[in-house]
């Protein structure tokens, strides 16, 4: 009962991965902290996520591409160390494949795009080697006779969220963070000025009082009432529909993960596969549907046609915290004591490993 | 950044005037903030939105990002197959958006995109008939753009070439012909992969030019949305101002009376 009362150094709001990673590294650092989910810890799009690690497949023309392959990059070369640690700390696997990434095309149109996003990686000194049909083909058999061309990304892996998610949680509370579930947060509470966080007020009514406040909701951020309008950031849910696909001869299909126009294929470890994802606008509706799965089975029968012996073990759907330049919103807001760690869209399983670094070390140096 | 004022005539669709001639797809972009800066570099007025793809009233989505941007928006019914499905569609963005207008988009194959002829007649038939301002996404075929139009339809939007394709204006012809079989505004539609493509549309008679993928997929949309609105107006401009005639053989630019003799 008296929960709620005792104050934590930092509330983090949100149990997702971004959420849980920043709670296990500041409880590293020595902060109390506290984990406030809406639902079940771990449920929400990170459950959903295939756990690409992928920053050079990822890459995007412009300035926000940029900075969000800078941010990659980064996440990405420190997912060994973090996965090893988190494995150390909570006893549990992650899953980590190092099997690098092939981006196909399957005809003439589709392999002119993939020479010019060739040539933009090159031109950033990115590793991304080009294949030939045939040497893409001997290096995953399963593949479609009708590949025309492929880059391989042989830095761009994996990990299943899932598992990454089992581990933070125990990592977590092997390391006394306190974890409370179905504690949907109203809004963020500030002091008389305006000026300062002084914790947050749940759905329920209850206070919850803290110095610091990191918000780490995914598409939900912007249900979060209570900061002026100055100090928001817009975040909108980006619906993914997604397979959970099982190969009953065991593992071989695909060692690699493969990326074609209108999706993915990533392998694990034990024969089965996640194959995603579409992308819609479509608010928080999390219906799948016939057209949705259609798409991403057409298009990925192309090019493995050896798909069709795979047992369909789920279809799940997320949402994907987008930003209006698809970038993450990683630091202190415009209020002191608030931090956001939220708006990661397509990359939270990637950026989670850099965010909890980022933010632990804005939290650390805050006076909580 | 400086825009350029519109240089051209407006344009005038079912008693709605347009200062640009450049209408934009909001589909394909990397982000909904390349989106917008790529909207406000054109100069459009007129964007389309496909409403399958699309949640209306979800907060900080696509269609808040328009609104922000100060467009008008063009419900399309991309990703219908039949006459029944763009029927069906048009109506309920007439609910969601709060207009009677609608891009009327009846695909007959997949791997192309064209148009099924003969479902897009029916369904600009009944939707005329149900009060909608119909744009039909049409071949290039005067013929049937001229059916359209005897149906009741506002304008006519032919393709250059397929969808996404960026093949520009595979038979000018045909969009001459259009243009001379019709008297309402033409749009052309799909096909357009630069500059150039545009300000041909333009020189061949159509009153504007309907640009997506060759924007949004561009390296940088936002300077690609610049051509597209120069292209326009140089292709308007150019129509207006009376080209010359073509000849096979030069003829000189200066006359030869009164040169200074140099000996």
């Amino acid at each position: 009962m008296s929960d709620g009362i005792r104050s934590a150094d930092v509330v983090i709001v949100g149990g997702g991965v971004i959420g849980l990673a920043v709670a296990w590294r500041a409880r590293e650092k020595g902060l109390s902290v506290k984990v406030l989910e809406r639902e079940e810890i771990g449920r929400g799009t990170s459950y959903v996520a295939a756990g690409m690690l992928a920053p050079v497949a990822e890459a995007e023309f412009g300035a926000a591409g940029k900075r969000l392959l800078e941010l990659g990059l980064r996440s990405a070369e420190m997912w060994p160390g973090f996965a090893a640690e988190l494995e150390r700390a909570s006893g549990g696997e992650v899953g980590l494949l190092r099997t690098g990434t092939l981006l196909l095309a399957r005809d003439e149109d589709e392999a002119r795009a993939l020479e010019r996003q060739l040539a933009f990686r090159q031109s950033l000194g990115l590793p991304a080697e080009r294949l030939l049909a045939s040497a893409a083909r001997e290096r995953e058999p399963g593949l479609a006779p009708t590949v025309r061309l492929a880059i391989e990304c042989p830095e761009d892996h994996s990990v299943d969220p899932r598992l990454v998610l089992a581990a933070l949680r125990q990592a977590c509370e092997n390391a006394g963070v306190e974890i409370r579930e179905r504690a949907a947060v109203e809004s963020v509470e500030l002091d008389d000025a305006g000026t300062r966080v002084t914790g947050v007020i749940l759905r329920a009514g209850e206070r919850v009082p803290a110095g610091l406040v990191v918000l780490a909701a995914g598409a939900w951020t912007g249900q979060i009432a209570g900061l002026p309008s100055d100090a928001q950031i817009s975040v909108r849910p980006v619906k993914g529909q997604i397979l959970r696909l099982r190969d009953p001869a065991g593992p071989g299909l695909l060692r690699r993960v493969v990326r074609f126009q209108g999706g993915y294929l990533v392998p694990r470890a034990d024969g089965s596969y996640v194959l995603g994802a579409t992308v819609e606008e479509k608010g928080f509706e999390l219906s799948p549907t016939a057209g949705g799965v259609y798409e991403l089975l057409r298009e990925a029968h192309e090019l493995v046609p050896g798909i069709d012996e795979l047992q369909i073990e789920e279809l799940s759907v997320g949402l994907r915290p987008g930003t209006p330049d698809n970038t993450p919103a990683i630091g202190p807001g415009a209020v002191d004591g608030l931090m956001w760690a939220t708006g990661h869209y397509r990359n939270g399983i990637l950026l989670a490993p850099l965010t909890a670094e980022l933010v632990v070390a804005e939290l650390a140096g805050v006076p909580a | 950044m400086a825009t350029v004022e519109t240089d051209t005539d407006p344009l005038t669709i079912a008693g709605r005037t347009l200062g640009s001639r450049l209408l934009l797809g909001t589909g394909g972009f990397a982000s909904l903030e390349l989106m917008a800066a790529a909207i406000e570099a054109s100069g459009s007025e007129l964007v389309t939105v496909a409403l399958r793809r699309i949640d209306t009233t979800a907060r900080g989505s696509l269609v808040d990002v328009l609104a922000d941007a100060g467009v008008q928006l063009l419900p399309n019914t991309a990703g219908c197959y039949t006459a029944r499905d763009a029927v069906l569609t048009a109506k309920l963005a007439r609910e969601a958006f709060a207009t009677d207008w609608v891009k009327l988009e009846v695909i007959g194959d997949e791997d192309t995109l064209l148009p099924d002829a003969p479902e897009l007649l029916r369904a600009a038939e009944e939707l005329v008939d149900e009060g909608f301002v119909v744009l039909p996404y049409t071949t290039d075929d005067p013929v049937l753009a001229r059916r359209l139009v005897d149906i009741g339809c506002a304008a006519v939007m032919p393709l250059g070439s397929p969808i996404g394709s960026g093949m520009g204006i595979r038979n000018p012809y045909n969009i001459a012909l259009i243009r001379e079989a019709v008297d309402v505004p033409v749009v052309l539609d799909a096909g357009i992969g630069t500059a150039s493509d545009a300000a041909l549309a333009m020189e061949l008679g159509c009153d504007a030019v309907m640009a997506a993928s060759a924007i949004a997929r561009a390296e940088d949309p936002m300077r690609m949305a610049r051509a597209m609105r120069h292209a326009v107006e140089a292709g308007r401009l150019a129509r207006t101002a009376g080209r010359i005639p073509r000849r096979l053989y030069a003829t000189a630019s200066t006359p030869n009376e009164g040169l200074p003799a140099f000996d």
